[in-house]
């Protein structure tokens, strides 16, 4: 560039920076002195959820240009986004993936601050406001699988319903209110469009900011060191020393590894994109076509496994209090464990706590994708009776083998695991087993088995049986 | 120098404020019960409605039948389908129940062979009474009222069933 196009330049940004006076204001922001242990890469996931919110605005926008929030149309818009509208599905598979990677980089965020004692003092409202943010996205993601107006977006209002429903004195109001009428159907699907496309969003800018400001005003918490105690008396004045004496600018010293990081979480949201394409939409949102087994998105599948493992009486009192418990705790975090050790190296408590939950929150997740719950409905015409179980029987044993298949046994049992898992696998029932028991267990059930007694003649009862007491390894 | 209070700059303070909270209060006071009116009714929300003639519910048989929500608004779409399961026991007596399962709302089928009627979710089971035979429901199937007027059967709804407000 000429000397003179540099000049030109120059001038400009003058003549801009003197009426508006952003860069005097952005400077002392970008360079403020942050402990130079900060600048690593544990602590770049803030800067990459904030990249993916980011980004998460932008497709939103876009998509909303096309989207129609009405119960009518928008199955049909998102069919239309998919396949005909240029980049339409790219633009849908970004906001997906981008929004799973959110929730998953967000969480990896409050792991890592809670581990390095971020919430203690003084920056106890930082973390505060850091759970509101989780809750928010967490909302967001579940207004946005609603939006996404398919089966499962259906049926899992009718699961959200039915959890309001269960709240004292005031459930049929909560069901209404949530609903936005007596039934799931279009001034449902206008309301979560609202909540997730203006109000959620604008809690979400107003609170990412004041989250920034205290990271700001209070400074970035420093590397934990085993030893340094967090004291409300001698905590700042540490701090300031540790910044004078050891600090680096934020920018371009610390900011750098959260560029590499914002960077490498676009991209790998873009890659899944191009790789998996768009999520859904599933099946037309029908309600008079039942053939379908709903199924909510990742972040919710452990909360969708514990309400088929609960015991049935607990059940109310866990899906209610719960979850008020749970969000109690997160904000009563800092107020519990305010002062002290930081460092994870002497915090068990903190260390394991987060294993417990980590683990708990993946087994379950796990076992909403397998849902060795749910009866496997095509099982009793879709399943093999395995030949070894066949051979060699009287027409007597054949015969119930006959009607364990008819009378949809295999729904829940399986038999050379092809079947249900809800209950026992009939595999070497023989052998766990007596007669009378067998016959007991068929006509009276129990042990959350249906009694078949009013369903089975007592000629199939006793093929039944004769074929089961052959069921040995 | 009169005190604050009484100056006419004081005034124009406390007007200020009085202005802006009538403001906040005409304006709040219908937000409010625009967002929350949908929970006020001023009826129960039911209404009877056709769901077919008897000969279409074989005696004996459980079958799916459907029907449209009579509250419902120009934009449903399909959302204004409802499904309900009726069963003919005999003659005019039946049971006609809400698809939704008790426990969390899933659709439950039907299974002839086995009289059961079983949800995919959590794997809730109900005996062909409409019954809790197993899994997590804390009841049987929501029932509707019904009846019989000239060979028709009629039942009463318009309402999402849940424990607080079964059909």
């Amino acid at each position: 560039m000429s000397a003179h196009g540099r000049g030109l330049i120059r001038s400009t940004l003058g003549w801009l920076e003197e009426r508006a006076g952003l860069g005097g204001a952005i400077a002392p922001v970008m360079e403020h002195p942050v402990p130079r242990s900060t600048a690593s890469w544990w602590y770049v996931f803030g800067s990459a959820t904030l990249a993916l919110f980011v980004l998460q605005i932008a497709t939103g926008i876009c998509l909303a240009l096309v989207y129609v929030p009405s119960a009518d149309g928008a199955y049909q818009s998102l069919l239309y986004l998919n396949f005909q509208a240029p980049f339409g599905w790219f633009l849908r598979a970004v906001h997906f993936w981008g929004s799973n990677a959110m929730v998953a980089i967000m969480t990896l965020h409050m792991i890592q601050v809670f581990l390095f004692g971020a919430h203690k003092y003084p920056r106890e409202l930082t973390w505060i406001v850091g759970v509101f943010l989780f809750l928010c996205t967490l909302g967001m993601a579940f207004t946005g699988q609603i939006l996404r107006w398919d089966q499962d977006a259906y049926w899992g209002l009718g699961i959200g319903a039915s959890i309001a429903s269960r709240a004292p004195g005031v459930g049929d109001t909560l069901v209404q209110v949530l609903l936005g009428g007596p039934i799931i159907a279009g001034r449902t699907l206008s309301r979560f469009f609202a909540v997730h496309v203006f109000l959620v969003p604008g809690i979400l800018i107003g609170m990412i900011g004041l989250h920034l400001w205290l990271v700001l005003r209070i400074g970035i918490n420093e590397w934990p060191v085993p030893g340094r105690v967090v004291n409300r008396e001698t905590y700042r004045r540490r701090y300031e020393d540790e910044v004078h004496r050891d600090g680096v600018s934020f920018f371009p010293h610390a900011v750098r590894k959260d560029m590499v990081a914002c960077g490498v979480v676009v991209l790998a949201v873009v890659l899944c994109a191009l790789l998996f394409g768009p999520f859904g939409p599933h099946g037309v949102p029908d309600p008079t076509l039942i053939d379908t087994a709903p199924k909510p998105d990742f972040y919710f599948l452990a909360l969708y496994a514990l309400f088929a493992l609960l015991p049935p009486w607990t059940e109310t009192v866990v899906i209610l209090v719960g979850p008020v418990i749970a969000i109690a705790v997160l904000f009563l975090v800092p107020f519990l464990a305010g002062t002290g050790e930081k460092s994870w190296k002497r915090r068990p408590v903190a260390v394991l706590s987060v294993l417990v939950i980590v683990l708990a929150v993946a087994t379950l997740a796990a076992l909403g994708v397998v849902v060795p719950w749910s009866p496997r409905m095509e099982a009793w015409t879709a399943a093999p009776t395995p030949v070894r179980y066949v051979h060699g029987r009287t027409p007597l044993e054949l015969q119930g083998a006959l009607v364990l298949q008819n009378k949809q046994c295999r729904t829940c049992h399986s038999l050379g695991g092809e079947g249900g898992q809800r209950g026992p696998a009939l595999d070497g029932i023989a052998t766990r087993q007596t007669r009378d028991q067998l016959i007991r267990q068929v006509l009276q059930g129990g042990g959350n088995m249906p009694a078949y007694g009013k369903n089975l003649s007592p000629a199939e009862v006793n093929a039944l049986v004769a074929f089961m007491e052959t069921l040995r390894p | 120098m009169t005190p604050t209070s009484q100056s006419r700059r004081g005034f124009l303070f406390r007007l200020g404020i009085y202005l802006n909270v009538l403001g906040a209060a005409l304006v709040g006071i219908p937000v409010v019960g625009y967002v929350f009116g949908a929970a006020r009714r001023r009826t129960d929300g039911q209404s009877w409605i056709e769901l077919g003639a008897v000969g279409r519910f074989p005696a004996g048989e459980t079958r799916l039948a459907t029907y449209e929500n009579p509250a419902r608004v120009a934009w449903d779409g399909a959302t204004a389908k409802v499904a309900c399961w009726v069963r003919h026991i005999e003659g005019d007596r039946f049971q006609v129940f809400a698809v939704n399962c008790a426990h969390l709302g899933c659709p439950v089928r039907w299974f002839a062979q086995s009289r059961l009627f079983m949800c995919p979710c959590h794997g809730g089971a109900y005996y062909e009474d409409g019954s809790r035979a197993s899994g997590p429901p804390p009841r049987g199937l929501f029932e509707y009222e019904y009846q019989v007027r000239d060979g028709v059967l009629w039942v009463r709804g318009g309402q999402l069933p849940t424990l607080s407000r079964p059909v």
